[in-house]
């Protein structure tokens, strides 16, 4: 080809520059486009592109007992992890922290292991780690440069397993549990209460958790500090306030006979304030906090005595003679009997009614007796004729008023409810029949469809100790000027309730049958019951419910002993309730805590026994 | 500084050879700085940095061989970029980031990429092919042979896949067209049949193109033989027709490159993920950047293939706008010198080879550019000199030494 002549080549030249800067204008404009006019937006969305929300857990409210001492608290508990490196830097990282958090060379080859087969997420070097290590390793913070140290709230019970079934336990919100209204507003990874008052106070004790931001790389791996200041603090969850006595329910796990199962709980007859309430076997709550081992959550599931089971307010007993006294009550206010009236038919071991023979379980017969001689020596024969007067119909009716076939309404997330027939018509629907008049005569005295909570009994008894009024027991303190909410109320005078106290004293005194569980200090009165479970079950429930307070004052302390398979009433269950109910007035009223409390501790250590001591 | 200008020959120009080559050294070292690091990233501006100085080794000898051997060597060059192309398709491997294409020939230990040999070729021949011409092309038939000499290698690398290396020939083709007086009209009419290719999406917009096309012809009828005509509108119709075979046809990937293109939150974990993080890489890079290897995406390693095809957006998200016009400018004055050389020279050889390079530089940049901030579809194209890419680098260093050569000849 021929050269162009130099003016063509211009023209030519001239063109493929406009083309040139055609191209590169439209580069330049759209580059001035996304980076300078919409730049902003892009670099938000580059924000949220590496940086991803934390969520800061937030401390727990704190639980204190009725002296303020802390029952769960929260300690801080230290994970050491290493960020995603190259395998090889994070390998002497790991060595060289060996030396500091204590690991070992196999540990570091495990921990390499889990590096390996997750490159995204911070390997977790130790968890709990010791304060000394993480002090030390702070320390030397810019030799490790891809190690972070965090710091989680951790739930810790002070009293381990004398607290296991008040407390509860807290875990890990569970998948199923998110789908549920209570956890409206959780996320996955929060930490709640799962049974008992964790569980129940679970909206006051969780408080706001806080905000942290994270960076992150494309795969997510977490690349930036943990260290950082959240952008929002978390707001810790409010304190909660307990009637329960921590040195009285560590006392209670300490004396409560290790290989028995049963229950023990204590009222403040003041105001329905728990002191105490214990199930025995127990467990400690301390297991649970970051995620309970799988074996022990086995084990606890398993175990055929139920350490989970919380047997003061689930576990069901029939009441046996400790439900004379709501017979006896009940015909009080009915007003069919008089309390110093003597019953026509006197006990001679045996009772006749129609063609049917009842027995007393004293064989002997205790002959006349009136309603204290009757309570004290629970006799069935002038109960079986109180139950007569009353009517099964009205014994049933006036019984389910005083919610022995209800919940007692307390603070806690799981209650069982008494079994007890609410009108007549139980009977045909349970068992296909009308009762007989003289289904009265099992009512009377505790037996027949008839099952109560340790806490049930508790609270009657209670109401015997007040002026006939039962407010519903509660573990959280009354606010300042909150009322005491009743639950029922019996209507009797104090004429009447006196008598009834009368007939339970005459069990703690010489010759009755809670006698050598007499304190010094103390007017314990009581009744004992042992439940009879039939063939099958040969060994009794051994029951104690009484009522205890200075000499010559009203009681202030009701207490209930239930311990299964415990054969007898005085011998097993009354002792714990003596002890019980004396270590916490001791204590109340300032008096040196002593080891050897009931007549019979007296008796068998050989320390001369000085009968009434009044309160100083 | 004599050494210096016998050495280069243009200073101006490999100066100019020599900022690109820096820009991307550090761009690449930069590009390597990440939060969770990977050896292949982190040392790959040293690697580049050596085939530089093998790149320098190259452009040495090209500017000490003879021009006329250049314009005689460049029949076996084509010829022999034709074969090695063609031994590609069957012996060809994959590499890098393009771990799944045939692209390379490994011989031994050393592995380079057929198609970048190719395109040097390619502009050679077809210069050698235009210069012999007397004249400007006067009809389509004029086209035809200059057509073929590039629609051989073109096939070759449209086969392996590489539609990035195949647009590049086609910017030789058109700016060596153009260069030897080929009629705007003509040009259109070549390109008319890719055109319907991209109309033939959306049936009616085609059928109204189709129709206007017709009636360009008719009226042209006067200018333009009768078989001419016909092989326009047939070649259309024909591009209408089989796009929907050739779609699918098409690769997974290069359906969804294309798809993700029209709309990237089609698939923004998937083949829209490059452009959505290079987008955003970018446009948070604002006016002034987050400073030289503080980008936070590229750290994070968000950005895909941050020191090869996607070098531009570590530019964009680090220097800023500021930094991207720095950018264009110094590419811009730099093609520029390549027109300045081409009107210079007096010889139709040297011209259309310097011309040839221009085209294939100017699909480039505007090509890797375009495809980083969604404005063009993404094809895996480098950007010239910065790209992370030893037979890249080389090949840039062999054209800047031809430009360099043939510049010299005035």
């Amino acid at each position: 080809m021929k050269a162009a002549h130099p003016e063509v080549r211009r023209q030519r030249a001239r063109a493929a520059v406009a083309g040139l800067a055609v191209v590169m204008g439209i580069l330049a404009l759209a580059f001035f486009r996304i980076q300078v006019v919409k730049g902003s937006a892009w670099a938000l969305q580059s924000e949220s592109n590496r940086l991803r929300v934390v969520q800061v857990p937030a401390p727990r409210g704190t639980i204190f007992d009725r002296y303020g001492r802390v029952i769960a608290e929260n300690v801080p508990s230290f994970t050491v992890s290493l960020f995603p490196a190259a395998l090889d830097s994070m390998q002497s990282s790991l060595e060289r922290l060996g030396p500091i958090l204590g690991l070992d060379s196999s540990r570091v080859q495990e921990l390499m292991e889990q590096a390996r087969a997750d490159r995204r997420q911070p390997l977790v070097v130790l968890r709990n780690a010791e304060y000394e290590a993480v002090a030390a390793l702070e320390e030397l913070r810019a030799n490790f440069p891809g190690v972070s140290v965090e710091m989680l709230p951790k739930r810790r019970y002070v009293g381990d397993a004398a607290v296991g079934h008040i407390m509860g336990y807290v875990g890990e919100v569970s998948g199923a549990e998110l789908e549920t209204p209570r956890f409206e507003g959780y996320e996955a990874g929060m930490v709640v209460g799962k049974d008992g008052l964790e569980r129940q106070y679970e909206p006051q004790l969780q408080g706001v958790q806080g905000v942290r931001y994270v960076e992150v790389d494309a795969v997510g791996r977490m690349v930036g500090s943990f260290d950082r200041e959240p952008a929002a603090a978390a707001v810790p969850g409010t304190d909660l306030h307990l009637t329960v006595d921590l040195e009285l329910m560590e006392f209670i796990h300490r004396i409560f006979p290790s290989n028995y199962d049963g229950a023990v709980v204590l009222l403040n007859v003041a105001d329905g304030g728990i002191l105490a309430l214990y199930s025995s076997p127990s467990y400690d709550p301390n297991a649970f906090v970051g995620g309970i081992d799988s074996a022990l959550w086995e084990e606890l599931n398993r175990d055929p005595r139920r350490p989970l089971f919380n047997r003061a307010v689930l576990g069901r007993y029939p009441p046996a003679s400790t439900f004379k006294l709501a017979t006896a009550a009940i015909a009080l206010q009915l007003g069919v009997v008089d309390p110093q009236e003597v019953m026509p038919v006197p006990c001679t071991g045996t009772f006749r009614y129609g063609n049917v023979v009842k027995h007393c379980w004293w064989a002997p017969g205790h002959g006349y007796l009136d309603l204290a001689g009757a309570i004290a020596n629970s006799c069935n024969v002038y109960f079986y004729q109180l139950g007569l007067r009353i009517g099964l119909e009205r014994l049933v009716e006036e019984a389910s008023g005083l919610g022995f076939g209800e919940r007692c309404g307390v603070d806690l997330p799981f209650e069982a409810r008494g079994v007890f027939p609410a009108s007549l018509a139980y009977w045909p629907e349970q068992f296909g029949y009308m009762p007989f008049e003289n289904e009265v005569l099992f009512m009377a005295i505790g037996q027949g469809p008839n099952d109560q909570t340790p806490l049930k009994m508790a609270q009657f008894y209670m109401a015997i100790a007040r002026d006939g009024s039962a407010p519903a027991p509660h573990l959280a303190s009354l606010e300042d000027g909150q009322e005491v909410a009743e639950a029922w109320s019996l209507d009797l005078s104090e004429e009447s309730l006196a008598a009834l106290r009368e007939g339970l004293r005459q069990v703690t005194q010489t010759g009755g049958t809670a006698y050598r569980s007499t304190l010094e200090y103390w007017d314990i009165i009581g009744k004992t019951g042992t439940a009879q479970r039939g063939p099958q079950q040969p060994i009794s429930h051994a029951w104690f419910i009484g009522l205890v307070g200075p000499w010559d004052a009203p009681p202030e302390v009701a207490v209930a002993v239930m311990v299964e398979e415990g054969a007898s009433g005085s011998a097993m269950a009354a002792p714990i309730a003596a002890k019980a109910a004396d270590f916490y007035l001791r204590r109340k009223y300032g008096i040196a805590v002593d080891t050897i409390q009931t007549l019979r501790e007296h008796q068998e250590a050989g320390v001369p026994w000085r009968g009434r001591v009044r309160v100083p | 500084m004599a050494w210096y200008r016998r050495w280069a020959r243009d200073p101006a120009l490999v100066t100019l050879a020599f900022a690109l080559s820096f820009f991307g050294i550090a761009m690449i070292f930069s590009a390597g700085v990440l939060n969770a690091p990977s050896p292949v990233t982190e040392d790959a501006w040293q690697r580049q940095f050596l085939w530089l100085i093998l790149a320098l080794a190259a452009f040495t000898v090209v500017t000490r061989v003879r021009s006329d051997w250049i314009e005689w060597l460049s029949v076996p060059a084509y010829l022999i970029a034709v074969v090695l192309l063609a031994a590609t398709l069957a012996i060809g491997t994959g590499a890098g980031t393009a771990e799944g294409v045939g692209r390379w020939i490994q011989v031994g230990a050393f592995r380079f990429q057929p198609s970048e040999f190719a395109k040097v070729a390619a502009v050679l021949g077809l210069a050698r092919l235009l210069s012999a011409r007397e004249d400007s092309p006067r009809n389509l038939r004029d086209l035809l042979a200059p057509c073929a000499l590039i629609a051989v290698p073109l096939a070759l690398v449209v086969l392996q896949p590489d539609l990035g290396t195949a647009l590049a020939f086609l910017g030789i083709l058109f700016a060596a067209l153009f260069w030897v007086g080929t009629p705007a009209l003509f040009l259109f009419l070549l390109a008319s049949p890719g055109l319907a290719l991209i109309l033939s999406f959306d049936v009616r917009v085609w059928s109204v193109y189709f129709v206007g096309l017709v009636g360009m012809v008719y009226a042209l009828r006067y200018r333009l033989y009768l078989a001419e005509s016909i092989s326009v509108v047939f070649a259309n119709l024909a591009a209408g027709t089989v796009a929907l075979p050739l779609w699918n046809s098409l690769e997974q990937y290069q359906k969804n490159r294309l798809l993700v293109f029209l709309k990237p939150a089609l698939d923004p974990r998937g083949a829209g993920w490059n452009l959505i993080q290079s987008k955003v890489a970018i446009g948070s890079g604002g006016l002034f950047g987050k400073g030289f290897t503080e980008g936070t995406q590229k750290r994070l390693d968000f950005l895909p293939e941050q020191h090869t095809d996607f070098i531009f957006g570590v530019v964009g998200e680090e220097l800023g706008f500021v930094g991207v016009l720095a950018a264009i400018a110094l590419f811009s004055v730099f093609l520029l010198r390549l027109v300045r050389l081409a009107e210079r020279s007096p010889d139709p050889f040297a011209g259309l080879v310097l011309i040839g390079i221009f085209g294939t530089w100017l699909v480039h940049i505007f090509v890797n550019l375009g495809m980083t901030i969604g404005i063009v579809p993404i094809t895996g194209i480098p950007l010239p000199f910065v790209s992370y890419g030893g037979t890249f680098l080389l090949t840039c260093w062999v054209m800047t030494g031809l430009s360099a050569r043939l510049a010299g000849e005035d």
